[in-house]
């Protein structure tokens, strides 16, 4: 039987008495790339937090890699890798200092220099509390790829970019899968997102709408937006 | 799997001992690079030392006699403001989190996070204590080693908790009130037996009862250093 990156059956989360991500069931397998897509409070945020440990289960079944995290959360974390709404940086060191320490607690070595040179911040020797929202962003991508993750879980790749940054995100999506990670990302720019991904899901609501290849994913979201067949 | 830059290497384990030496190089580099606080923090503590200081008025009886408690009184205050300053950095980018999900194990991250807690606390004493040699008239040249064993385990006793309590309170609101509220009881027996040994180091012992005082001091070191090291996984990552 094939191994599964991810495999969720009936999974939930609910802040309070409101549902966020409601009886979810899904099917990633590995070295696919998986599309989220939805409006804002759909409940993207939330199940790539879930995937990624970071946030406990109210309800329903969840295993990476075939590890249940509420069982092994340890060795399902040093699978995966998050880029979240937040950049998990440490505001006063530069971008290359930031980077010498989380390869040093991950346990790999890296040449910082030409990592930063892939996001275009080499030249950037000031603190991370200087920069840009983007130039976090890239900051942030520079630390998932040093991570090696088996799992990317990349919430918003396009946020905060100018065009550029998006062509970069692109390239460096292109470099995780090649490296042979499961990438599963959830965007806005759903036309965009499309064309790296294979397969496409669409929550409303917390709860799936629809699942597909993803270069139907377009046509699936105006249908539920606005109407359209 | 095939790195995804030729530029990383394969990954391999980090013990725990070299996790907790990261997490306090990085929280010392970090408290460096902002100096400001430390020297605002500083000065906050001696401010503190001349208000008791006029408070009592200018009876060096009286003086001597409290000078131990004030002293305490200022490193614990403003320890708590360094605590919880030492979570902001933290939580500023959700860096907290994105250590946890390294994995980081939690007990690296507490252990050194107080230890780079328990540096800075010692600096800030070592920092007002010529202010309050002068403001309070002390002699503490009888003692020496005692008085830096004070010193030492008085800041152990209040960095060990006082890690653990601003790492709980760090995502609320109202931090830098519920953390004194919540670590103030908790600080008693550290406080208490640090302020009393260090009156009998100033009134030098007649009745050699400062070993009573180290060993609380100790015992309570001991408890916090272990406990709190295994609550901070709890408090974090539930």
């Amino acid at each position: 039987m094939e191994q599964l990156a991810i495999e969720a059956a009936e999974l939930s989360r609910r802040y309070g008495s409101r549902w966020s991500l409601a009886r979810l069931n899904l099917e990633v397998k590995i070295g696919e790339r998986f599309l989220i897509v939805g409006g804002n409070g759909s409940g993207k945020t939330t199940l790539l937090r879930l995937l990624s440990t970071a946030l406990p289960r109210s309800g329903g079944s969840l295993s990476i890699f075939g590890i249940d995290p509420e069982l092994s959360r340890s060795d399902v974390r040093s699978s995966l890798g998050l880029l979240s709404h937040q950049s998990a940086i440490w505001e006063d060191l530069s971008g290359s200092e930031n980077l010498e320490i989380l390869a040093n607690l991950v346990g790999v070595s890296v040449d910082t220099h030409a990592l930063l040179a892939k996001v275009k911040l080499e030249s950037r020797i000031d603190p991370v509390s200087t920069y840009s929202a983007g130039m976090r962003k890239r900051l942030a991508f520079a630390r998932l790829l040093l991570q090696r993750p088996r799992l990317a879980l990349i919430d918003e790749p396009y946020g905060q970019l100018d065009p550029e940054g998006f062509d970069l995100v692109d390239s460096l999506v292109d470099e995780l899968i090649d490296a042979g990670s499961t990438v599963v990302m959830a965007s806005h720019l759903v036309e965009r997102a499309a064309k790296k991904c294979d397969r496409a899901l669409l929550l409303e609501a917390g709860q799936a709408r629809w699942t597909g290849v993803s270069s139907d994913v377009p046509k699936a979201w105006r249908a539920l937006h606005k109407g359209e067949s | 799997m095939s790195a995804p830059v030729e530029i990383i290497s394969e990954r391999r384990e980090v013990s725990l001992i070299r996790s907790v030496g990261l997490i306090f190089r990085k929280d010392i580099l970090i408290e460096w690079r902002s100096k400001s606080r430390l020297v605002g923090m500083s000065c906050y503590a001696i401010t503190l030392l001349m208000l008791f200081a006029f408070a009592v008025g200018p009876d060096p009886v009286m003086l001597q006699k409290h000078a131990s408690a004030y002293v305490w009184m200022s490193v614990v205050t403003v320890s708590t403001l360094l605590l919880s300053q030492s979570f902001q950095n933290e939580l500023e980018s959700d860096a907290l989190e994105g250590l946890l999900l390294v994995p980081v194990p939690p007990a690296a991250i507490y252990y050194g996070k107080a230890l780079s807690n328990f540096v800075w606390i010692l600096l800030l004493e070592l920092i007002s204590l010529p202010f309050a040699v002068l403001l309070f008239q002390l002699d503490l040249t009888t003692s020496p080693l005692q008085f830096v064993a004070v010193l030492l385990l008085g800041a152990g006793g209040v960095a060990a908790p006082g890690t653990l309590y601003a790492g709980l309170t760090g995502r609320l609101a109202s931090q830098q009130l519920m953390l004194p509220v919540l670590l103030f009881p908790l600080l008693i027996p550290t406080v208490l037996s640090a302020v009393k040994a260090t009156n009998l180091i100033i009134n030098h012992d007649p009745f050699d009862q400062i070993s009573a005082w180290f060993a609380v001091m100790c015992a309570f070191n001991a408890i916090y250093w272990v406990l709190c090291g295994v609550m901070f996984s709890k408090v974090v990552d539930e």
